[in-house]
C-alpha cells in the first residue's frame, strides 16, 4: 500500500528536503558534540611556544644552549622572565652580533620580527619564572613625577648613566649607555631586569610609582631645553674647558694678531 | 766643538759673540696709505665709525631686547638649539656692543693714529752712587737716632712683643672646628640598628633582594647629611658559594652583604655596581671593589677595600646592623691605624639564625 | 710785542671747563708730573705682549659679574623644599645656595647670563694666565729684574686657580660637592694635621653647616683682594722696569722702541678690554656652561660618572686617578702616598721648580746682566725644550682627568687608558725635550744658513756652464739683524779656588756640579754668524 510517507518520498523536492536535514542534523550534532573554543586556542597558542621554540634553537642555542640551560657562551635563560626576553629582543642587542664581546651594542631595530619575539617570549615564559613585561601605567611617563624622579636617578643611576643620562664608563670596556629617546617600556624592562652588567631593581627595592617617577624624569630631560645656548653635548667641565680654550682663547688671540700686526705701508704697493 | 759649529769650508771659525754689524738703526719710518692719502684716511674714519655705531645699536637692542623679552620664552636658534631667547638676546647684544667698540678703538689706533716708533731710554735700575750714599745715610741715621743699636733691652723686648701679638689671631681661629678624631672612628650605625631602603624610606627583607639587584640604604632614623656622608651603605645579594672571603660571608646575611658606600681613595659614594662582575666602581677615580672578595681593591687608586657592615635579620624579620663599622669609614688619615685598632669588632656568632 | 707770552685768543667752552677741572685737580694731586713722565711712555709692539693684558681684563670682567651676583647669592647651608621657577626641580630639597643660583638662572632677568659670563671668563682667566705664563718662559722675559714679577705671576696662577675652585663650589650642586669631599679626603691624607685641619676648614665634620659661607668669605673677598695686590704690584713693576722687546734693528738692551701710551695704546688695549669683555659676554650668551640645574642639588651620598672639576684643577685630578695605590703604615701611623704624593708633594714639587726657575737658570748660566730683550725661543735649546716638557706633562694630566669620558667616547678601556698615561707621563716628556732641543738645534742651523747665503727660493736656475743651483735671494739688513742679534751664551768654566792661604783647593761639589750642569744646558748651540760672514757666491750650494 502507498503510504503517505512514501508519497513524500516522491516529491519533486524530497532530495532537497534530504539534504537540508542531513546538513541540519551534522551540523547541530557537530555543534552540540565538539570541543570547544578553548581547545582551539589551546591548539592556537600551543603553536606559539613551538614555533618559539624553533625560532630560538636557530638563533639562540649555540649560546644558550638547547633548552635554555646555558652554556660557557651565554647564561641559562630558565627563569629570566618575559621582560628580559623582550628587552634584549625588541633592542636588537639579542641575536648577539658580536660573539665574544663584553657588552652587545643597541640597535635601531630587532633582528627578529615582532611576530617572532612574540613566540619567543612564549616559549622561554613557559619554562617559568621571572619578571613579566610591565603594564603601560607602570611606565607611563605622564604619571609619573620628574622631580620625585630626579632625585631617585640621582640615587640609583646616575653614579653610572652620568646626571644628564649622558652614559658613563664600566670596567673593562664596558659602558652603560646615554639614555636619551628611549621607549618607556624598554627602560622600564631594563630597570627590573638588570641586562648585562647593569644591576636590577626589583618591585621590592624600586616601587612601580617611583620606577615611573624616573621614566618622567628621562622623558623631561629628554625634552628640556639648554636655556644658556650650546648644550656642548651636556658632558660638562671637559667640554666646557676645551671650548674655552679652542674658542674664546683663540678668538683672544686672533684679534691680539690682527691688533698687533704690521699694517700696509705705501711702499708696499 | 761638535759636529754642529765645527769650522769647514763653509763656515769659518765661530766668531766671539756680539753682532756690530750694520743696520742696527730704528728703520726710517713707512708711511701707511691713511698717512698719505686723505680719502683712504676718510675711509678709514668711516670705518672706524661705522664700529663704533654698531655698538650703539647693540647696546639700543640690548636695552630693548631687556625690556620687551619674557625671561621664560624659548626660542629655536639655529645652530644653538632651543635657547632661551633673553639669554641669548641679551648676551649677543652685549657682546657685540662691547666687541664693537674694541674693534672701533683698535681700528682707528692702527689706521689713523701715530704709528712712528720712537725710542725712549730705560735708566739702569741700580739706584745711583749718590742715590745710595744718600740712602744709607738716611737709614744710618734714622738707626742712631732711634737708639736700637745701643738699646739692646728695647730691642729685645720689642721682638718679644711683635713675636708673640700673631699669636693672639691664630688662638682666635680656634673654634672654627671642633677638633675631635674620636667622631671619625664611629658612625650612626649600631646593633640592631634597621636599615633603611633609601628609595622607599622604609626597612628591608631578605626576600625583597635578589641576586643582581642592587639598594642604597641608610640607618632608620639619621636623616643629617653630616652623619650620612659615614653612615651610607650598599646592600647587594651574591650566590653564598660565589662569596670567596670567609669574613665577608659571615658578615653578611645568606649571600647579602652589606658594605660602606664612601670610597676609601677620597671619598666619594662608589654608586657603580657590575652584576655579573660583582665588581663596584667609583666614578670619580675609577677605583674597582671586588664585592664577592670581600670588597678587595682590584684597580685604581684606592689602597683599602670598602669596610663591611655586619648585619644579620632582626625578630620582625627586617634586616638589621650588628653592631657599628669595625674601622673607620671613607678615605685613610693619619691616625687611622690606631683608630682601627680600638674598635670593638663585632661578634661573629648569630642571633636569629642564618 | 713783549709781556705775556701766554695766547690770548678766545677759548672754546670745553677748553675752559677743561682747564678749570685740572687746574682744580693739579693744585690738589700735582698731577703735572706724573702725566709728564707716563702719558707718552713708549711700549713695543707685538701681539704676545697682549695674552697677560687677557688676564688683567678678564679679572676685570669677574669682578663686575661677580659683583651682580652678590647681589642675588645666598650662601647657606640652610636645606628647604625649593618652590621656584624651575619646575623639574620643584618640591625637592635643597641648600638655600642652591636655590638662589637657580633663582639667579630662572627668576632673575640677565642673571644666567651673568652667571655665564662670570664661569667663562674665570675659565679664559686662569687659561690665559697660563698662555701668558708660556710667553713668559718660552721668551725669557723672567731673567733679571724680573724674578720677582715671575715670583708674583706663578702666586698669582696658584691664587687664580683656587679662586676658581671656591667659586665654582658655592652653587652647593652635586658635581661641585663632590669636588669638595675629594677635596676633604685629600687634606684627610696630609700626615699630622690632615683630620684637624680639615675639621677647622669644614667647621667640622663634612659638609658640616659652615663650608659653603667660608666658601663665599674668601671668594668674595680675601682672594680678590690678594689677587688685586698682587695684580697692582705686577703692573707696577712692568711700568718700572718697562717692558721688554724682542731684538731688532736699533732696539738695544738699553732702549724701548715702540709706541706712545696716549694714544696708541690707550686706544689699543683700552680696545682689547672691550674685545676681551666682549667675548666673555658672547660666550656667556650663546654657549652654556655650568648647568648646575642638571646635576641636581648636593648630597654626599650621590655622584654622577664623567664628574670632573673645571679645566684648570685637571691636572690634579689626572694625578689623582693614574697614582698607583700606595699607602704605608709606618709606626702605627698611616701614610696615604696615593693621595699625598699626587694631590700634594707632587703639584708642589712642580710649583716651586716653576717659581724657582729663574733663578735656577742664573745658577747655571752665570749670568747676572740685566735684560729687556727677549730670546727667540729656537736660540735658548734647552730653555724651550724644559718647557716643551712641562707642557707635555701638564697637557697629559689634563688627559688622565677626563679618562672615563675618553672611554666613553672613544669606546676603550679605563684600564688601558690609565696605564697609557701612567707610562706616557714618565716616556712623554723626556721624548718631548728630546725632540724640542733638536728642533731648536735645527731651526739655529736654518737661521745661520739664511744669513750667509739667503733665502731660499725654490727657484732652480742653470748656471753657463751647465749646473743647475736654487737661486737664494739676499735678506735684507733688518732680517739679518733679527737673525744675529742673539748672543752665543757660553757654559761656565770651573774656577780654580784660591783660598785665604794661597793654596789651591779644587772645586767644591756644588760648582762642579753647577759647570756640569750649564755644560749639559749650553751644549751644541749653534754658532751665531755675524752678517758680514756669507758667501759672495749668489748661487749657494
Amino acid at each position: 500500500m502507498v503510504t503517505r510517507f512514501s508519497r513524500w518520498r516522491r516529491h519533486r523536492a524530497a532530495g532537497l528536503i534530504v539534504v537540508l536535514l542531513a546538513l541540519g542534523v551534522t551540523g547541530s550534532s557537530y555543534a552540540a558534540f565538539a570541543p570547544d573554543r578553548q581547545p582551539d586556542k589551546a591548539d592556537g597558542r600551543s603553536t606559539l611556544i613551538e614555533n618559539g621554540q624553533k625560532i630560538y634553537v636557530l638563533n639562540c642555542a649555540t649560546c644558550h644552549g638547547p633548552n635554555a640551560g646555558g652554556t660557557d657562551n651565554g647564561p641559562s635563560l630558565i627563569g629570566v622572565g618575559a621582560a628580559a626576553v623582550d628587552f634584549q629582543l625588541v633592542t636588537g642587542r639579542m641575536p648577539a652580533k658580536i660573539p665574544d664581546a663584553e657588552q652587545q651594542p643597541r640597535l635601531d631595530h630587532p633582528v627578529l620580527s615582532p611576530a617572532e619575539i612574540a613566540a619567543v617570549i612564549a616559549w622561554i615564559s613557559s619554562l617559568g619564572g621571572g619578571p613579566a613585561i610591565p603594564s603601560p601605567e607602570q611606565y607611563d611617563p605622564s604619571q609619573g613625577s620628574p622631580q620625585e624622579g630626579r632625585v631617585l636617578f640621582n640615587t640609583n643611576c646616575a653614579a653610572c648613566h652620568n646626571f644628564a643620562a649622558q652614559g658613563g664608563a664600566l670596567t673593562k670596556g664596558k659602558y652603560a649607555l646615554e639614555l636619551m629617546d628611549l621607549d618607556p617600556k624598554i627602560i622600564a624592562e631594563a630597570i627590573r631586569t638588570g641586562p648585562g652588567a647593569m644591576p636590577e631593581f626589583p618591585e621590592t627595592i624600586l616601587p612601580a610609582e617611583q620606577m615611573r617617577d624616573i621614566i618622567a624624569f628621562l622623558k623631561n630631560l629628554e625634552q628640556e631645553e639648554n636655556p644658556g645656548g650650546l648644550g656642548l653635548g651636556r658632558l660638562g667641565p671637559v667640554a666646557e674647558g676645551l671650548f674655552a680654550w679652542i674658542v674664546g682663547i683663540g678668538i683672544l688671540m686672533a684679534v691680539a694678531i690682527w691688533l698687533a700686526a704690521r699694517t700696509p705701508k705705501v711702499s708696499d704697493e | 766643538m761638535n759636529e754642529y759649529n765645527a769650522p769647514d769650508e763653509h763656515h769659518p771659525p765661530t766668531p766671539p759673540p756680539g753682532c756690530g754689524c750694520a743696520g742696527a738703526s730704528v728703520p726710517p719710518h713707512h708711511p701707511r696709505r691713511t698717512d698719505v692719502d686723505p680719502r683712504a684716511a676718510k675711509r678709514a674714519e668711516r670705518q672706524v665709525a661705522l664700529l663704533f655705531a654698531l655698538s650703539a645699536l647693540s647696546t639700543i637692542a640690548f636695552i630693548a631686547g631687556y625690556t620687551t623679552i619674557d625671561k621664560d620664552r624659548a626660542a629655536v636658534v639655529i645652530p644653538f638649539g632651543t635657547v632661551n631667547l633673553a639669554t641669548f638676546t641679551l648676551g649677543l647684544t652685549l657682546g657685540l656692543a662691547l666687541f664693537f667698540v674694541g674693534a672701533g678703538a683698535i681700528h682707528w689706533a692702527r689706521t689713523l693714529m701715530t704709528d712712528k716708533e720712537t725710542i725712549e731710554e730705560r735708566h739702569p735700575l741700580r739706584s745711583s752712587e749718590t742715590d745710595r750714599h744718600a740712602a744709607i745715610e738716611a737709614l744710618t741715621q734714622s738707626l742712631e737716632d732711634s737708639g736700637i743699636a745701643r738699646r739692646p733691652l728695647i730691642r729685645r723686648m720689642l721682638i718679644g712683643a711683635l713675636g708673640l701679638l700673631p699669636l693672639s689671631a691664630l688662638v682666635l681661629l680656634r673654634d672654627l672646628g671642633p677638633v675631635s678624631t674620636a667622631k671619625l672612628r664611629r658612625t650612626a650605625w649600631a646593633d640592631e640598628q634597621l636599615i633603611v631602603n633609601e628609595n622607599t624610606g622604609k626597612p628591608i627583607r631578605p626576600a625583597d633582594l635578589t641576586v643582581g639587584s642592587l639598594v642604597f640604604a641608610r640607618p632608620a632614623g639619621v636623616e643629617d647629611l653630616t652623619e650620612l656622608t659615614k653612615a651610607a651603605v650598599l646592600l647587594v645579594r651574591l650566590h653564598p658559594e660565589d662569596i670567596k672571603d670567609q669574613q665577608e660571608a659571615d658578615w653578611g646575611y645568606r649571600g647579602i652583604v652589606c658594605f660602606s658606600k664612601i670610597c676609601t681613595h677620597v671619598g666619594c659614594p662608589v654608586g657603580l655596581y657590575e652584576q655579573q662582575t660583582n665588581h663596584a666602581l667609583c666614578p670619580c677615580h675609577q677605583s674597582t671593589f671586588d664585592l664577592a672578595n670581600g670588597a678587595r681593591v682590584l684597580f685604581g687608586p684606592a689602597a683599602r677595600p670598602l669596610p663591611q657592615l655586619p648585619i644579620t635579620v632582626n625578630k620582625d624579620g627586617y634586616l638589621v646592623a650588628r653592631g657599628d663599622f669595625a674601622e673607620p669609614v671613607g678615605p685613610s688619615f693619619f691616625e687611622r691605624a690606631k683608630a682601627s685598632a680600638d674598635t670593638v669588632v663585632p661578634a661573629s656568632t648569630s642571633r636569629h639564625g642564618r | 710785542m713783549g709781556g705775556n707770552a701766554i695766547s690770548t685768543t678766545p677759548k672754546t667752552r670745553t677748553a675752559k671747563v677743561g682747564g678749570a677741572a685740572a687746574e682744580f685737580l693739579d693744585e690738589r694731586l700735582s698731577l703735572g708730573a706724573a702725566i709728564r713722565k707716563n702719558l707718552r711712555k713708549i711700549f713695543p709692539d707685538h701681539w704676545s705682549f697682549l695674552l697677560g693684558e687677557i688676564a688683567l681684563y678678564s679679572f676685570v670682567v669677574l669682578l663686575l659679574s661677580g659683583t651682580f651676583l652678590t647681589l642675588f647669592f645666598k650662601p647657606s647651608m640652610e636645606e628647604i623644599v625649593y618652590n621656584g621657577a624651575y619646575v623639574p626641580l620643584r618640591g625637592v630639597r635643597m641648600s638655600e645656595a642652591y636655590a638662589s643660583t637657580l633663582e639667579i638662572s630662572f627668576d632673575v632677568r640677565g642673571g644666567l647670563l651673568m652667571r655665564q659670563i662670570h664661569h667663562w671668563a674665570a675659565l679664559i682667566f686662569v687659561a690665559s694666565i697660563v698662555v701668558h705664563l708660556a710667553r713668559i718662559f718660552f721668551t725669557g722675559a723672567f731673567r733679571k729684574p724680573r724674578e720677582l714679577n715671575w715670583l708674583i705671576g706663578v702666586g698669582l696662577f696658584t691664587l687664580a686657580m683656587v679662586e676658581g675652585f671656591a667659586g665654582y663650589s658655592l652653587p652647593d650642586d652635586l658635581l661641585s660637592g663632590t669636588g669638595l669631599q675629594i677635596a676633604r679626603g685629600v687634606v684627610w691624607s696630609i700626615p699630622g694635621v690632615g683630620t684637624s685641619l680639615s675639621f677647622f676648614l669644614f667647621g667640622g665634620e663634612f659638609p658640616g653647616h659652615d663650608l659653603i659661607p667660608r666658601l663665599y668669605t674668601i671668594h668674595i673677598l680675601l682672594l680678590p683682594a690678594l689677587i688685586l695686590g698682587l695684580i697692582a704690584i705686577h703692573l707696577a713693576l712692568v711700568v718700572r722696569h718697562k717692558h721688554t722687546q724682542w731684538p731688532g734693528p736699533g732696539r738695544t738692551e738699553r732702549n724701548v722702541v715702540g709706541l706712545p701710551l696716549a694714544p696708541v695704546y690707550v686706544a689699543k688695549a683700552g680696545g682689547y678690554f672691550f674685545v676681551v669683555f666682549g667675548v666673555c659676554a658672547l660666550l656667556g650668551g650663546l654657549a652654556q656652561i655650568n648647568p648646575i640645574w642638571l646635576f641636581g642639588p648636593f648630597r654626599p651620598d650621590q655622584v654622577s660618572a664623567g664628574s670632573q672639576p673645571d679645566w684648570y684643577m685637571g691636572f690634579l685630578e689626572g694625578l689623582l686617578r693614574v697614582f698607583p695605590n700606595w699607602e704605608v703604615i709606618v709606626g702605627g701611623y698611616t701614610l696615604s702616598l696615593n693621595v699625598l704624593l699626587p694631590a700634594l708633594a707632587i703639584p708642589g714639587i712642580m710649583f716651586t721648580v716653576l717659581a724657582l726657575y729663574p733663578f735656577l737658570e742664573a745658577w747655571l748660566t752665570g749670568d747676572k746682566r740685566e735684560h729687556h730683550l727677549l730670546d727667540r725661543p729656537r736660540n735658548q735649546a734647552t730653555r724651550t725644550a724644559l718647557g716643551v716638557m712641562a707642557v707635555t706633562l701638564y697637557a697629559l694630566t689634563l688627559v688622565g682627568g677626563g679618562n672615563d669620558i675618553i672611554a666613553t667616547h672613544f669606546r676603550l678601556s679605563i684600564e688601558s687608558i690609565t696605564w697609557a698615561i701612567r707610562v706616557l707621563l714618565v716616556a712623554a716628556p723626556l721624548l718631548a725635550f728630546v725632540i724640542t732641543r733638536r728642533i731648536c738645534l735645527s731651526l739655529q742651523r736654518r737661521d745661520r744658513d739664511t744669513v750667509r747665503h739667503g733665502r731660499e727660493t725654490g727657484i732652480i736656475t742653470q748656471l753657463p756652464h751647465g749646473e743647475f743651483v736654487e737661486v737664494h735671494e739676499p735678506i735684507s739688513t733688518e732680517q739679518r739683524y733679527r737673525l744675529t742679534a742673539h748672543e752665543l751664551p757660553r757654559p761656565l768654566e770651573l774656577e780654580t779656588r784660591v783660598d785665604g792661604n794661597g793654596v789651591v783647593r779644587s772645586p767644591t761639589l756644588t760648582s762642579r756640579l753647577r759647570v756640569a750642569l750649564s755644560r749639559w744646558y749650553f751644549r751644541n748651540q749653534v754658532a751665531t754668524p755675524t752678517p758680514d760672514q756669507h758667501d759672495k757666491v749668489p748661487s749657494g750650494h
